[in-house]
């Protein structure tokens, strides 16, 4: 008789420890990286949390009828009032020192929210109004925990003076703190609590929006005529390795060849989505025509066959049957491409689209700036208050990839025929 | 119902020896010294054959001995191997389909295909069927698209099984069902020759059934070619049989006589079950 029981020692004891051991490597691979993961998000979250808040203060200001004109709001200047109202507040402030501090607790743009409000309202023209405006990003950074309070007064970005007006204003219940709009709707700033990644977000889009116009209609063309039609020889086996090869070439090299090209050759305008998306689709170029290959070589020849037994033309067979087929594979392909030329910094710095813009881009020839270079840029900054937005602004670009890799399945699962 | 769907499938086996004899003796396609080549490998070697018009010929013969490669001649579907080369001559009602002004693609609408694995489009079963006349400009209205659509499904015997649910998806049906779609779809395009490649080997011995009698009541319309590795089925459905063996078509003739006083040894040893 056959024993199929465990036996102590010999092969089939060694083979069991064997496969065990395996699991066991497999099962710390998968922790270990899982871990990265989670230490990678976590830090990130917690630092960049914080930027989505933002500290206001409240000052009640009167709008001197006489002074300001209904119909020329915009280039009104609301600075002296401001500056008058907060003296107002403290009148025992006299050396400049002093008002200097006073005038360093509001944002440097405080006149901006002011002008804004009015602009909106017009009926507060002649009134007095309880006006919320942004702490500097000192007072911010202090009110959020970040300044050491027993450090000397010399070390520190904020003085004792100060620290005792912020606590009369908040027993006076002057001072909030409120969700930050401006981080999401805004452009860039030079003040980290005006600065927001709004300009970037849509600099990005652009440049993917350009990017997919452009890199999508080639790259299926193209995989379609390599795996459809060209005979398989020398030559077509030349181009399958250096598309391969292309796919590996460093990004800041299709920078430069943008930069040569579509800059200095054709003279397209410096620093625009336009060309950015140009960059990026030399880019994904590869990806994609590796992966729209790779989805028609899956569609099964039976489904050829039968088109052509039926008499249909090469032509008719690829784009009635093979490539609807294969699209939501392409699909899928494009996007990782596209999810991967977002985080690209390098080409684009070889272009300029690293200068400083406020203005949120409105077409793709209008000067912009892109989510990661946007991250490039904070977090050269040496104020403390971006470094928060840093983090912050990587928060809204993974958030931008998962946008894009949950289209990706929403797609796939569309197209996908159910049969 | 159809009466071969008993579970027994007795009646199925029974020989329908009333068909035997051919309506019509005018021949339509003819194979003169045909040689066809892999690279450097030849596969059929100096093949010989005349079709008659409405009969149903089986090519039979181990596997690997070219009767696929002969059956893709006929419609050229062999133009897309790129290593394939066929040489000596085809015709088709007298016109030699390698000729230089032929159009692949009439001949292929003149010369059906069905193949071994039921192979429907991922489309609705109308849209299968309605492919064929639509790319080549068969109907003028959609109506008159209508009609050929439920022509030919009836032709296929599938009409009654699926008349309600045209919409649904083809590859939905059960195997021998996708089959008859298949032929459905092949016959849609009005051609005068049907060439089949083993059409029953994916399905169960109910459904071979039922298309192995559709391919007898087609043969009224139509001329067919069978690849078969049944001998049974082979016995069964053609009129005329060609025995092949390793590249070379050992054996052309009546069914009947290929079966009961085979000439050549080979051809005996096969139907024996000596050699395949
Ligand atoms: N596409 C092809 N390329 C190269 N050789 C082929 C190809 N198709 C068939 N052959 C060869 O041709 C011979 C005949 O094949 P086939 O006609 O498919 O045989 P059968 O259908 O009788 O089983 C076989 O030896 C096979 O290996
Ligand atoms: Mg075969």
């Amino acid at each position: 008789m056959t024993n199929i029981f465990k036996v102590r020692g010999g092969n089939n004891l060694k083979r069991h420890k064997v496969e065990k051991r395996f699991r066991v490597y497999g099962m710390i691979a998968i922790a270990t990286s899982l871990a990265f993961l989670v230490i990678m998000v976590g830090s990130i979250t917690l630092r960049g949390a914080p930027a989505f808040k933002q500290s206001f203060i409240k000052i009640e200001m009167h709008i001197p009828a006489e002074k300001f004109n209904k119909n020329a709001l915009q280039n009104s200047r609301f600075v002296s009032y401001l500056k008058e109202t907060l003296r107002a507040m403290y009148p025992d402030v006299k050396t400049r020192k002093d008002k200097k501090q006073l005038f360093r607790l509001v944002s440097s743009n405080a006149e901006y929210t002011i002008r804004d409000a009015v602009i909106a309202n017009p009926e507060l023209i002649g009134k007095t109004h309880n006006f919320w405006v942004r702490t500097s990003s000192d007072i911010d950074m202090y009110l959020k925990g970040y300044v050491d309070e027993n450090l000397p007064q010399s070390e520190r970005r904020i003085s004792d003076q100060q620290v005792k007006w912020i606590a009369d204003l908040k027993k006076a219940n002057r001072i909030e703190v409120r969700f930050n709009t401006q981080f999401l709707t805004g452009g860039d700033s030079r003040e980290p609590e005006q600065a927001g990644v709004f300009g970037a977000v849509i600099g990005s889009a652009l440049s993917l929006f350009v990017c997919f116009i452009i890199a999508f209609p080639i790259g299926v063309l193209a995989a379609v005529y390599l795996e459809e039609f060209a005979t398989k020889n020398k030559i077509s086996r030349i181009f399958e390795v250096n598309i391969n090869n292309l796919a590996a070439v460093p990004s800041i090299v299709f920078g430069l060849l943008g930069l040569a090209i579509f800059l200095n050759f054709f003279g397209l305008p410096r620093s625009t989505p336009l060309v950015g998306g140009l960059v990026l689709a030399l880019m994904t170029l590869p990806t994609i025509i590796i992966a729209s290959r790779a989805s028609l070589r899956a569609v099964p020849p039976s489904i050829r066959e039968a088109a052509i037994g039926l008499g249909a033309s090469k032509v008719q067979t690829t784009f009635h049957h093979v490539v609807p087929l294969a699209m939501p594979g392409m699909l899928t392909g494009t996007i990782l491409g596209m999810a991967q030329a977002l985080g690209e910094t390098a080409p684009l710095l070889m272009i300029g689209m690293v200068a400083f813009i406020v203005d949120v881009p409105t077409s793709i020839t209008d000067a912009a700036t892109a989510l990661p270079v946007q991250i490039f840029l904070w977090a050269d900054s040496p104020e403390r208050g971006f470094m928060e937005k840093t983090s912050a602004a990587i928060i809204v670009l993974l958030m931008f990839l998962v946008l894009m890799n949950l289209a990706a399945i929403i797609l796939r699962r569309r197209l996908e025929r159910r049969w | 119902m159809n009466k071969y769907t008993n579970p027994n499938g007795e009646l199925a086996l029974k020989k329908r020896s009333i068909n035997k004899q051919p309506m019509d003796n005018h021949s339509i396609l003819s194979a003169k010294n045909v040689d066809v080549f892999y690279g450097e490998k030849q596969a059929l070697f100096d093949v010989n054959l005349e079709l008659t018009a409405n009969s149903v010929t089986s090519l039979i013969g181990p596997s690997g001995c070219g009767k696929s490669t002969l059956l893709r001649c006929f419609n050229r579907m062999n133009d897309v191997i790129s290593t394939c080369k066929v040489m000596g001559s085809i015709k088709l009602d007298g016109q030699d389909i390698h000729d230089k002004k032929v159009d692949v693609v009439s001949l292929r609408q003149k010369v059906g295909m069905v193949f071994q694995k039921p192979n429907p489009f991922p489309k609705s079963i109308f849209e299968n069927v309605a492919y064929g006349p639509k790319i080549h400009g068969l109907a003028k209205s959609s109506r008159e698209l209508e009609e050929i659509v439920e022509k030919s499904l009836r032709r296929a015997g599938l009409w009654e099984e699926v008349k309600d649910r045209l919409e649904q998806p083809g590859t939905g049906l059960s195997g021998g069902q996708q089959q008859r779609l298949c032929i459905a779809r092949a016959i849609a395009v009005s051609p005068e020759v049907i060439l089949m490649d083993e059409p029953c080997s994916a399905l169960d011995p109910i459904a071979t059934a039922i298309v192995e009698e559709l391919i007898d009541e087609l043969r009224e319309k139509y001329t067919i070619v069978i690849v078969t590795h049944s001998m049974q089925q082979a016995a069964r459905v053609s009129q005329q049989t060609a025995f092949f063996h390793l590249g070379y078509m050992v054996e052309f003739g009546e069914t009947d006589a290929i079966f009961t006083t085979p000439k050549d040894e080979r051809t005996q040893n096969y139907i024996t079950g000596r050699i395949g």
